[in-house]
């Protein structure tokens, strides 16, 4: 019996080896091979902002980060790129897994009290995605008796509910391209979150059916997260920004990632001056 | 303690999980009929009857839960545009339910059939040299014999029910409790274990007092043989 206990004890032991060692792989693997490494985290299912395909990386949020690395000293084999789904953020940037996150990362109060925000880069606003030939909806006060979808977790859509069309009928899909599948479909009259993921949505995969209403009716402040009380690296991630956007890569990285889709961001809050990490607000 | 405060009092909490018990509840008593009637095909003599069931339940046995509901959503009411509701809401909840039930029949179909297993051969030759037919033996002998060695199975199934019932929220029923706890985690960051420990112990509070009454339903009714 004794011994059965101890090729038990032993056999789990190894197994926690090996899954320790498949774990730790890639990292460190990673700091072996190059010197410094960076590590940011991006989303991967965002066309437009953050999108992976292939072993390429693309979109507004990818060429952000880039171009700070870059300020920071790293090149771009130097970077690893890491998903950062919307729930696991925080924990991504407490734990030390990632240097930083650019991930649609809207500022708030709640958020800013587990990390730091530098920024913001980008100011969004929520908007609607509809069919190309939708004439009825003009903004979100059109939508009564329509029906809207938006994504589980998300509080756009009830937004929209309260503020704007109490008569308005939601439905929450797991992620936007099932929404989107339902809008093309015929199940839903519009899509509602960020303009700008929107836009990156209608270009992958509206093939011109789509189109954004352009009345956006929040501010979403993108900032860059990084881990609470690292002020030096918010410091120098602001001053990488400033030079982005003084130097003209910003507005030529906007529109290379929007291309096609005719979105101009709201000019009255784009390109941001202040990187003061303000929280997102509403207009109502 | 205070953040737990602020949550329960600001979130329905309490109303997340009356939704996801109103699904089980009403997916229960539909899967429990469903499963019946599959497990009296399953013993039935005629072999087209058998053949369907037992087809019935290897499908939606290894069938992700998640699969079904995306496609009673997508495929059923979005392409088919079979609805149950004009109102979203409604329609929606009636499409889980359906999902669930159509999964969770299979597995009570089994969990009979292993109470039937329990039932001595001897039980079906006495029922049918007393001269009755296929369902009165079923329905009078077998059966009754059947749920009573099946309670604790059936219990099981009835928990897993429970919590599967969290996957609604693949059907677009926004209100239970899975879609809650994303959308507190969404706005609270900062509370998010708090927020985790909310939902775990909700569900641990749930499930303790219907595995104790299982068991205790599975010893006082199993027939003594």
């Amino acid at each position: 019996m004794r011994s059965f206990a101890q090729k038990a004890l032993a056999v789990a032991a190894a197994v926690s080896a090996v899954a320790s060692l498949t774990a730790c792989g890639g990292s460190s693997a990673a700091t072996d091979s190059g010197g410094k490494k960076i590590t940011i985290g991006i989303k991967f299912d965002q066309p437009g902002l953050g999108f992976k395909q292939g072993s390429s990386y693309t979109g507004f949020d990818v060429d952000v980060a880039r171009y700070v690395a870059k300020d920071l000293g790293y090149s771009d084999s130097q970077i690893v790129w890491k998903e950062a789904p919307s729930k696991q953020r925080e924990a991504l940037l407490q734990n030390g897994d990632v240097d930083m996150v650019v991930a649609t990362y809207s500022i708030t109060d709640k958020r800013k009290q587990v990390v730091d925000f530098a920024g913001p880069y980008f100011v969004a606003g929520q908007d609607l995605l509809v069919r190309a030939n939708e004439k009825s909806i003009k903004g979100p006060n059109s939508l009564n008796g329509k029906n809207l979808c938006s994504v589980t977790g998300s509080t756009s859509a009830q937004t929209v509910k309260d503020h704007f069309a109490n008569k308005v009928q939601l439905m929450e899909q797991t992620g936007y391209a099932e929404c989107v599948t339902a809008l093309i479909s015929g199940t839903v009259d519009a899509v509602t979150t960020d303009d700008i993921i929107l836009a990156g949505l209608a270009s992958a995969k509206g093939g011109g059916n789509l189109k954004l209403v352009g009345k956006p009716f929040t501010q979403e402040r993108y900032g860059i997260g990084v881990k609470k009380g690292d002020t030096a690296m918010v410091k120098k991630i602001n001053a990488a920004l400033k030079k982005m956007e003084a130097d003209g890569s910003w507005q030529k990285d906007l529109a290379s990632a929007t291309k096609g889709t005719g979105y101009k961001p709201n000019s009255k809050y784009n390109p941001p001056t202040d990187f003061d990490a303000q929280s997102s607000s509403t207009d109502f | 303690m205070d953040d737990l405060l602020t949550l329960v009092g600001q979130y329905n909490v309490l109303g997340a999980f009356a939704v996801n018990i109103e699904l089980t509840l009403w997916s229960g008593l539909f899967s429990l009929i469903l499963g019946v009637v599959l497990v009296m095909m399953r013993i039935s003599p005629i072999p087209s009857l058998r053949g369907f069931s037992s087809a019935y339940v290897e499908l939606f046995k290894n069938m992700p839960l998640t699969i079904i509901m995306v496609l009673m959503v997508l495929a059923v009411f979005g392409q088919l545009k079979i609805q149950f509701s004009k109102t979203f809401s409604v329609n929606f909840f009636w499409l889980a339910v359906t999902g669930l039930t159509l999964y969770t029949a299979a597995f009570v179909c089994e969990s009979l059939r292993s109470g039937i297993n329990t039932v001595p051969l001897g039980q079906a030759e006495a029922a049918r040299s007393l001269g009755l037919n296929f369902t009165q033996s079923a329905t009078m002998i077998i059966l009754p014999q059947a749920f009573r060695g099946a309670v604790a199975p059936l219990g099981n199934t009835f928990i897993a029910l429970l919590k599967n019932s969290t996957v609604a929220a693949a059907a677009s029923v926004s209100t239970e409790t899975s879609s809650l706890m994303s959308t507190m985690i969404e706005y609270n960051a900062n509370v998010i274990v708090t927020i985790f420990l909310i939902f775990a112990f909700g569900y641990v509070i749930l499930i303790i007092p219907i595995g104790l009454l299982t068991t205790w339903l599975s010893n006082t009714l199993a027939v003594r043989r």
